[in-house]
């Protein structure tokens, strides 16, 4: 199974050690061509209004908008937040692929950002989730499932083939998420 | 210290998400929105850019709040600013104020000639100039949770951030093929705490993110240290001082993320107009090097 990570800007590298460690084949992606031949795509952390700068400059939002409409993605916070049908905060262009909204740096600056253990759904033992200057997922559509919530608004979600964490299971040792959507890639 | 503990991975996070991408000198909101709508992933609030510093003399600060708050209200990407090296009452301010990364800065005037300040009692993340893989490591023992490499700021010239990343890679390299009781000596020689010493002969890298920073002027200059090995880079003066900043900060954006790709590489360096004009940095006297401050 290959996988590839959106590697324009930000913690690709980490996720590609998570994918290698969940036993996957990594690949960075940087243009439209290099999303031929692989079976699902990781659009990693870093900076959302970086990375959408970089995909129109270089032709590649169409391309990951049609791959995403094949195969499976997996977004971790600015990941989300291009994956959303609307972003707020400021508002900004998305990929759409995925039913919610999200409010971009919405617990505040670096000095709100943390880590917590989330229980709940279907994650009996308890999940470490660092939210580094995380957005917030709102609005989510019927058409997509809330897996775990924390202070009551959800932080990671799924939607068919895709599926979203606004915080970065990719900086734990957790391998749980990036198995997740192993799982989800080997299914189809 | 525990390098695993929350607060230090929190901080070294926020550097993880700033890989691949370039962090450009503001001081004033106009340039901060130039910076992000070119793709910017961070922006520097400073009073002035190196190279004016450089040209004009006198003591260099922090920056205005007035101007850092101004800058924080208009983009929505981090914003980091300048204190003066060993001014942790200028650090306490800036946190207070909830900048998201603290540049304790050679290019601002130093307010302590014999101790940096100890970055470890901070919530905010903290990055720091390095020459060499000794200073380095002090300023990660210190609190660190990011080092760049120094060069020589507004100068406008790559030579000394090769150096300084080349030397730094050099000496890590160097320390991944010694014995243990080796280490020890290693230690004494770079004078940095032993157990950051084994931390780096065992993983080849240093425990935090390495940017480059001091002379990027041109889309071929952020390429050739990421090269090197920087994981990221800060244009100063470069940006600003061009005749074209907004084209200059894309092509140079574009050029970090596609350092390994020629063909883009010389897209990014196409049409970019006229850049900073440069400073023989040989012919500097020691007197007005800014590498040189902190130790």
């Amino acid at each position: 199974m290959k996988i590839g990570v959106l590697a324009l800007q930000g913690d690709f590298e980490a996720h590609r050690k998570a994918l290698e460690r969940a036993g996957a084949e990594a690949v960075e992606v940087r243009s439209a061509k290099d999303l031929e031949g692989i079976d699902g795509l990781v659009i990693p952390g870093g900076e959302s209004t970086t990375m959408l700068k970089l995909l129109r400059a270089e032709g590649l939002f169409e391309p990951l908008a049609e791959f995403g409409r094949r195969k499976p993605i997996l977004g971790t916070c600015a990941g989300a937040i291009l994956l959303a049908r609307e972003v707020q905060s400021p508002c900004q262009e998305s990929l759409g692929l995925m039913n919610f909204t999200v409010e971009r740096n919405a617990y505040g600056r670096q000095i709100d950002s943390r880590i917590v253990q989330l229980r709940g759904g279907e994650f009996s033992e308890p999940l470490e989730a660092v939210f580094i200057r995380a957005p917030i997922i709102r609005d989510v559509g019927p058409d997509a499932r809330v897996l775990i919530e924390y202070n009551g608004d959800p932080v990671l979600v799924e939607q068919g083939k895709h599926m979203v964490a606004t915080f970065h299971p990719e900086l734990t040792a957790d391998p749980r998420i990036h198995s997740r959507f192993l799982e989800k890639v080997r299914k189809g | 210290m525990n390098y695993m503990d929350e607060q230090f991975r929190l901080k070294v996070g926020l550097a993880e998400m700033l890989k691949g991408g370039v962090i450009m000198d503001v001081t004033n909101a106009e340039q901060a929105v130039i910076a992000e709508k070119a793709g910017a992933a961070a922006v520097m609030a400073l009073e002035r850019v190196p190279a004016d510093i450089r040209k004009e003399g006198g003591v260099a600060r922090m920056a205005p709040i007035s101007k850092i708050r101004e800058i924080m209200a208009a983009v929505s990407i981090p914003v980091m600013a300048k204190a003066r090296i060993g001014h942790f009452m200028e650090a306490d301010i800036l946190e207070a104020l909830k900048v998201d990364y603290i540049d304790e800065s050679e290019v601002l005037t130093p307010a302590d000639e014999e101790h940096h300040i100890d970055k470890r009692r901070f919530k905010t993340p903290f990055v720091c100039g390095a020459r060499n893989l000794g200073e380095a490591l002090r300023r990660i023992a210190e609190g660190a949770a990011m080092i760049r490499t120094k060069g020589e700021a507004g100068s406008g010239n790559i030579v000394e951030a090769v150096r300084h990343m080349r030397t730094i890679q050099k000496e890590m390299r160097q320390l991944t093929v010694l014995g243990k009781e080796e280490l020890v000596a290693e230690s004494k020689k770079h004078q940095a705490p032993l157990e950051l010493v084994e931390y780096v002969a065992a993983h080849g890298k240093l425990p935090v993110p390495n940017f480059s920073a001091g002379g990027i002027a041109t889309p071929a200059d952020a390429a050739l240290v990421m090269h090197l090995g920087a994981e990221a880079v800060f244009v100063g003066s470069g940006i600003f001082k061009s005749d074209d900043p907004e084209r200059r900060a894309k092509a140079i954006v574009k050029a970090a993320t596609y350092f390994k790709d020629p063909q883009k590489l010389l897209e990014a360096s196409e049409e970019l107009g006229i850049g900073m004009f440069g400073i023989d940095v040989a012919k500097l006297p020691e007197s007005e090097l800014l590498q040189t401050r902190g130790w």
